[in-house]
């Protein structure tokens, strides 16, 4: 007798699409000889300072469990380092919480708040995990989307617009994968307003890339606003901004009444975070500046390049000022993202993201990561005019 | 106007970059690129531009070494006047002067160690204020100006993270 195992998946796991573009992800998988511009994650290898703090963990037995938090250096270095850089100050003994990697973070406070039916505003395009993490845990999201006209920046009216008596959280994450948007104090201070009539909202702040911003060297955040602080959860890590993805690392600041249940859940389902991981960023957090430095001048002159490269192929695109993402629109040629994509590796050997994996109104747009070789970069740019031109004659 | 300093960061990892592309990655024009370049060059910052050669993959003949030198210094001029008679010796491709235990550095390149030998007891161990050298011979180059020599390391990303 065989299993029906469909019956067996639960109905939300199954509620949950698997990615809008796999089929497009298996070709360029199994393609050879491509020039992969379709990556989130960082080139660099993690700087060596920061590993070898990594490999000096193992040499001193560090190869326990640690406490469910963290270790109390390492949250201290991570409260060090906020308070550094975000002028914010969180108490390593309860407002700070060690998680693996930010989408384990993404998880825990979607899964200690969220009760069955409970709206959650999640702002479109977006990293693929918000929307999953909040039906996983039964939650219903409520898209707002944003649009290349107002830079992919979440507008005050649409998120006012977006808000029922049902809301429960609302997740945002700028600078923004896949966009490269970046929302600034100012910016910020429009939502800040809509948070201040709606006090019940809890805010969860996806800002894994705030190190990889292009326009000013203060992070802009919600939790740099007193009176919201306390109902705002900080997502954060070291994947991103210290080329450390690989390491599974991240962490969660907020207030005590909430890291403590998530605390929880990530008690029972993870223990703790991996202690070699725990004990390199304590370098990074406390030491890892200029080595961050280096990494974002880097990208910043990618950046310049990609933009050059779209001026040339006569693509529009809003000039991204964060993370390592651009996100420029394909819609003059009449074709949708997904098609564009695939011709575009297939005939020019170059892979890049739909813009629809990232939510409907990504349609139109696709994603390209610059963290790649500049000399990649310039060959793909190349090949993205001579791949245009072709567009644009079949059209004609 | 290009910043002066990002500039000389980009053309020294990289000095086959051309005006044009330099100006994209910095935001600026050519033409302030090409007048900055000009200016630096003017004042002698930027000094000349070289390659970055592998020579043992395609002339092991090759013999390089390091030359630690003892010097007396001479009233007024200090050790600037053996520094600039040593630094007149094409071979000698660094002089560096040194704190600690010796005074003076060279790099010197030679096609064999007799022509080194006889440059270090002859040229050097005869100048007048030179008190003893010690010569070290390199044997394999590891990393040389920033660029690792042997180490590779590929790509070995997934091909789509989201």
């Amino acid at each position: 007798m065989s299993i029906d195992y469909e019956d067996k998946i639960s109905s939300v796991v199954q509620s949950v699409p698997p990615s809008a573009i796999r089929k497009f992800f298996d070709l360029a998988a199994e393609m050879k000889g491509v020039i992969s511009l379709s990556i989130g994650e960082p080139d660099f290898v993690t700087p060596y300072e920061i590993r070898e703090a990594g490999i000096n963990s193992l040499i001193d037995g560090y190869t326990h469990y640690s406490p469910n938090a963290g270790y109390t250096e390492s949250k201290k270095a991570i409260a060090s380092y906020i308070s550094r850089r975000y002028g914010v100050d969180y108490d390593p003994n309860g407002q700070i919480l060690i998680t693996v990697g930010g989408s384990e973070g993404i998880d825990l406070a979607a899964r200690a708040l969220i009760n069955p039916g409970d709206e959650v505003i999640i702002v479109e395009p977006c990293f693929v995990a918000y929307k999953a993490a909040v039906m996983f845990a039964h939650g219903v999201p409520v898209v707002v989307e944003t649009t290349q006209e107002n830079d992919f920046k979440l507008k005050a009216e649409d998120l006012e617009a977006a808000i029922t008596p049902k809301t429960k959280m609302m997740i945002i994450g700028f600078p923004s994968n896949p966009t490269g948007a970046v929302m600034t104090m100012d910016d910020l201070k429009d939502i800040a307003d809509v948070l201040r009539r709606h006090p019940d909202i809890i805010v969860v702040s996806d800002e894994l890339y705030c190190e990889l911003n292009y326009i000013t060297d203060e992070p802009s955040s919600l939790i740099r606003f007193d009176d919201l602080r306390d109902r705002v959860i900080m997502v954060n890590g070291f994947s991103k901004s210290y080329a450390m993805t690989g390491w599974r690392i991240g962490y969660l600041t907020g207030p005590k009444e909430l890291i403590g249940p998530m605390t929880k859940i990530h008690q029972y389902c993870i223990m703790c975070a991996p202690s070699v991981s725990q004990v390199a960023i304590v370098k990074a957090a406390l030491e890892g500046d200029d080595s961050v430095a280096e990494m974002r001048a880097e990208y910043d002159h990618r950046r310049k390049v990609v933009m050059q490269g779209f001026k040339d192929a006569g693509l529009e695109c809003f000039t991204p000022y964060g993370a390592f993402y651009a996100f420029p629109s394909i819609k003059e040629f009449g074709i949708s993202s997904e098609e564009f994509c695939e011709r575009f590796l297939m005939e020019k050997k170059v892979a890049i993201v739909p813009g629809n994996a990232f939510g409907k109104c990504g349609e139109g747009h696709f994603r390209l990561s610059y963290a790649a070789s500049m000399e990649n970069i310039k060959t793909a740019m190349e090949r993205l005019k001579e791949f245009t031109d072709v567009l644009r004659k079949e059209k004609r | 106007m290009a910043d002066q300093l990002e500039l000389l960061k980009i053309i020294e990892k990289n000095a086959r970059l051309t005006p044009e592309e330099i100006a994209v990655m910095m935001g600026a024009s050519a033409e302030e690129v090409k007048a900055e370049i000009a200016a630096l060059t003017e004042q002698k910052i930027i000094l000349g531009y070289t390659t970055e050669i592998n020579w043992e993959k395609t002339y092991p003949e090759k013999v390089t070494a390091l030359i630690e030198v003892r010097i007396t210094p001479v009233r007024n001029m200090g050790f600037d006047h053996l520094a600039n008679i040593l630094s007149q010796y094409d071979k000698v491709k660094d002089c560096y002067l040194m704190s600690g235990g010796f005074d003076l550095m060279l790099t010197y390149e030679d096609d064999n160690l007799k022509n080194i030998a006889s440059f270090v007891y002859e040229k050097v161990a005869t100048l007048e204020g030179v008190l003893s050298t010690a010569t070290h011979f390199i044997l394999k180059t590891y990393k040389a100006n920033g660029i690792r020599f042997e180490m590779e390391q590929s790509d070995d990303r997934q091909a789509i993270v989201l």
